[in-house]
């Protein structure tokens, strides 16, 4: 058989694909092998959760109080922009109105003006960041059930931000690095043109420590740990109040609580 | 066949030009000849591999030990010897090497222009006064941007930047 | 079949070296943007995506539309498309190519793309889109040259392009689906959350389609390069007319169930986009004048006095396919962000660096536009004589 170059230059192209499509299709099988499994409520022992309750309370005490936000900015290089437009946020604080729309009333507006209120990613059981992102960057951690977050991985494509109802995701709009006054060199900064967030303190948490912001709370207004352990001091902070979680009529099952 | 001239000289102006970052690479690397002066640790004698593994591999170690870390939460590292090292950028290569003296010297040595490794990951002898080189620069009235923002465009590394560009351009300032 | 590009008059290289230029203004602008950071763009934090995706979503559109000349072609024979057919092809091509290029340009590390192949995830939409739409260019791709490779052989098209072209058909209705998957999965936009998306989406894509092949072939007939035959543009005119009253009732499907419901979230961002909302009304004027395009367009498509005067016929696609491009291009992201999900008003207003971008992927787009047309009517004219 006589190849031609115009045959010669199809095959090549099309070989090139071929190869492609078997790496695509032997890392889709692998990736569909490790998929999520559901955490909680599908029979067998409860998944491990960590989750996070927050005693407004306590917080209520304390007006102006942001100690949890600069103890996690610290620990996490997390840098300090000014234009609200490019700002990085892992733990804020908000208005009562704007975190909790459905429960605003001339009451919660009298009570809640001008005391803090932190929000930060709520690690949800069913996190609507994982499952739009396109390369694994983000994903749902099957021992804790922490939402993690791979920044060598992720693309900037922002659709997590866009997926995400708690607004909980930052994308780096500039260089982070000059924003940043004092660098913790045991943890990365990021670059510019990923995503970033709140990762419950992963790196703490593997040394055998509490997240930053509970350490930093002179109040000890935030609890943390396993939700599926009755014994642990979220359950414990949880039985005993009332508590909202922001948006759980949206069935993404945010895990931090705030009790009010 | 009056054009073959022409379509050879053709030919050869291509391939010239085609493979012309091999020969100026190869009259770079002629004209710094000498090898480049590693500065290796004082206190250790041995690496978490062997010497020629490191220098054939290290680039794969590493992303191997990053997707440990970050995707697997593992973080133990037993070496060849049996000895027991964590899996960190920071904390053991850095704990011996000097980032300036091992690192860069050999980088650039080898023309690697820069692995974006250090657009995060942090030098802790480089932030003995706990301030980033970016942020030291920026209080220092200037920030040279052009520098970090090129790492991050591996097409255009290869040129060496020098202009300064004031800090005001810098989208995050302007209101 | 190159080399037939390469011939033209000094009105055609003028018009090259001006598209030239614009994309590679936009090309410096985009690694400008790259360098300093996307900080540069007016997107926010409140507003991640912005004009880029939305001229995506409007790009892949236009390049679905190619269905609508090609199904009536190739399923049920209508020898008026003979001669359109081909460009309507071509155009779906370069519009998807244009889609792609938007994408890579809002993303944050564009040179990490291929991490979507490498460790694919399907659990995401823009894995799919990302598959469909590199798929149906080179469906077309491979489609087209193999015509225009036999008609200047002068021999019919192997059967295999019949094939191909079918094929071609289910998927350009898979790309639009894809793309308003993307939106319409995602509880936390209720601007988006909607199963008429994907149908409001073809509809709109297909009036803007039509539109733009029958403004294309008025214009090509008016610079005397090209006569598609008063048949074929009549025949997209209906089509046109047929899409934009079913997109028009879709909207008020939309509209209808938004307002009696009166559900806060859903209300307020219509609110935002028609009417203003906390005194932020940036986006107001467009968006009535998005509606005040689409019933011009209708009434001189529908009211006999207007329908036969063919002087108005190239304004009424005008209006069409403005009105679609300013909804869907700019209107549908600004409305899925604002309000956010704080309930606030955030503000965003495309400026210059990324209008910049834009026009240069317009211009690059009309480029490739230009010089495929070029080729293909060269072959055929040769072919013909
Ligand atoms: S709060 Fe947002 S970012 Fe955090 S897990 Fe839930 S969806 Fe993801
Ligand atoms: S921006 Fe990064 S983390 Fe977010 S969806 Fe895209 S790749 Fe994933």
């Amino acid at each position: 058989m006589k190849i031609t170059r115009k045959d010669f230059l199809r095959l090549s192209g099309l070989s090139v694909l071929a190869a492609g499509a078997v790496r695509t299709f032997e890392a889709a099988k692998a990736a569909g092998q490790s998929a999520i499994r559901p955490l909680r409520g599908s029979g067998g022992a409860p998944r491990k959760q960590l989750a996070m309750a927050i005693d407004l309370r306590k917080c209520r005490q304390r007006p102006g109080c942001d100690l949890c936000m600069k103890a996690c900015r610290d620990a996490h290089n997390v840098p300090v922009i000014a234009d609200p437009r490019h700002e990085v946020k892992w733990i804020w604080n908000a208005p009562f109105a704007e975190v909790f729309p459905l429960e605003q009333s001339a009451y919660t507006e009298r009570n809640y003006t001008g005391s803090p209120l932190p929000v930060l990613c709520n690690h949800c059981d069913e996190p609507a960041c994982v499952r739009v992102c396109p390369t694994g960057a983000t994903w749902k951690r099957s021992e804790d059930g922490i939402v993690m977050m791979d920044w060598h991985r992720c693309i900037g494509c922002k659709y997590c931000m866009v997926a995400c109802p708690y607004e909980a995701r930052s994308f780096n709009f500039v260089d982070p690095r000059p924003y940043i006054e004092h660098i913790n060199s045991d943890f990365p900064t990021r670059s510019m043109g990923v995503v970033e967030k709140c990762n419950f303190c992963a790196e703490r948490l593997a040394a055998g420590k509490q997240p930053a912001c509970v350490e930093a709370c002179p109040a000890n207004a935030i609890a943390f740990g396993d939700s599926s352990d009755p014994n642990s001091p979220v359950c414990l902070a949880l039985s005993a109040s009332f508590s909202l979680r922001r948006k759980p009529e949206l069935g993404t099952g945010p895990n931090v609580h705030s009790i009010v | 066949m009056r054009d073959r001239v022409w379509i050879y000289s053709g030919l050869a102006v291509f391939v010239a030009v085609l493979t012309c970052p091999f020969w100026y690479a190869l009259a770079r690397a002629h004209a710094a000849s000498r090898p480049p002066q590693l500065v290796l640790p004082a206190n250790q004698t041995q690496c978490v591999a062997p010497v020629s593994f490191m220098r054939a591999s290290h680039m794969q170690m590493l992303l191997d030990w990053r997707e440990d870390v970050v995707r697997r939460d593992d973080h133990r590292f037993v070496a060849y010897d049996g000895k027991i090292y964590q899996k960190s950028l920071t904390r053991t290569c850095l704990g011996c090497h000097s980032k300036q003296q091992f690192c860069d010297r050999c980088h650039a040595y080898t023309g690697v222009s820069g692995p974006y490794c250090w657009d995060c990951h942090n030098d802790p002898r480089h932030l003995a006064a706990g301030v980033t080189p970016e942020a030291q620069s920026m209080r220092a009235g200037g920030f040279d941007r052009t520098q970090s923002m090129l790492s991050h465009f591996p097409k255009l590394t290869t040129s060496s930047p020098t202009s300064r560009q004031p800090e005001q351009t810098a989208a995050g300032r302007t209101p | 079949m190159f080399e037939k590009a390469l011939a033209g008059g000094r009105r055609y290289w003028l018009w090259v070296g001006f598209l030239l230029a614009v994309s590679f203004l936009g090309l410096f602008d985009w690694v400008r943007e790259q360098q300093i950071g996307l900080g540069v763009t007016a997107l926010t934090r409140d507003v991640p995506w912005g004009l880029y995706i939305g001229q995506f979503v409007f790009f892949v559109g236009l390049g679905a539309s190619a269905l609508v000349v090609v199904l009536p072609y190739y399923l049920h024979n209508w020898k008026a498309f003979a001669k359109i057919t081909l460009l309507g092809e071509i155009l779906g091509m370069v519009s998807v190519f244009m889609a792609m290029l938007f994408i890579f340009v809002s993303m944050g590390r564009p040179m990490r793309l291929i991490n979507v192949l490498w460790y694919p995830h399907p659990n995401s939409l823009i894995f799919w889109d990302i598959n469909v739409l590199s798929g149906y260019v080179l469906l077309n791709a491979i489609v087209t040259t193999t015509i225009l490779w036999s008609e200047r052989q002068g021999i019919a098209p192997p059967r295999w392009t019949r094939f191909l072209v079918m094929l071609s058909l289910p998927w350009a209705v898979s790309i639009h689906t894809v793309t308003a998957f993307i939106l319409c999965g995602l509880v936390a936009r209720p601007y988006w959350l909607t199963p008429l998306m994907a149908p409001r989406f073809l509809a709109s894509a297909f009036t803007s389609g039509a539109a733009l092949l029958a403004l294309l072939a008025l214009l090509m007939r008016r610079l005397g390069v090209f006569d598609v035959g008063e048949e074929a543009i009549q025949k997209l005119r209906t089509i046109a007319t047929y899409c934009l009253l079913t997109h028009v009732f879709f909207d008020l499907n939309e509209i209808f169930t938004v307002f009696y419901s009166r559900i806060p979230e859903h209300v307020a961002h219509i609110d935002y986009l028609f009417a203003g909302l906390d005194g932020n009304d940036l986006y107001a004027p467009w968006m009535q004048l998005s509606a005040l395009f689409a019933l011009a367009a209708l009434a001189i498509f529908l009211i006999p006095a207007l329908r036969n005067r063919s002087s108005l016929l190239p304004w009424a696609c005008a209006f069409a396919f403005f009105s679609m491009l300013i909804e869907k291009g700019l209107g549908l992201m600004v409305g899925g962000f604002v309000p956010t999900a704080f309930g606030v008003t955030a503000a965003y207003a495309p400026n210059l660096s990324e209008w910049t971008v834009v026009a240069g992927i317009w211009a690059f787009g009309a480029l490739l536009i230009t010089v495929l047309y070029k080729i293909a009517l060269a072959v055929r004219a040769e072919a013909e004589s």
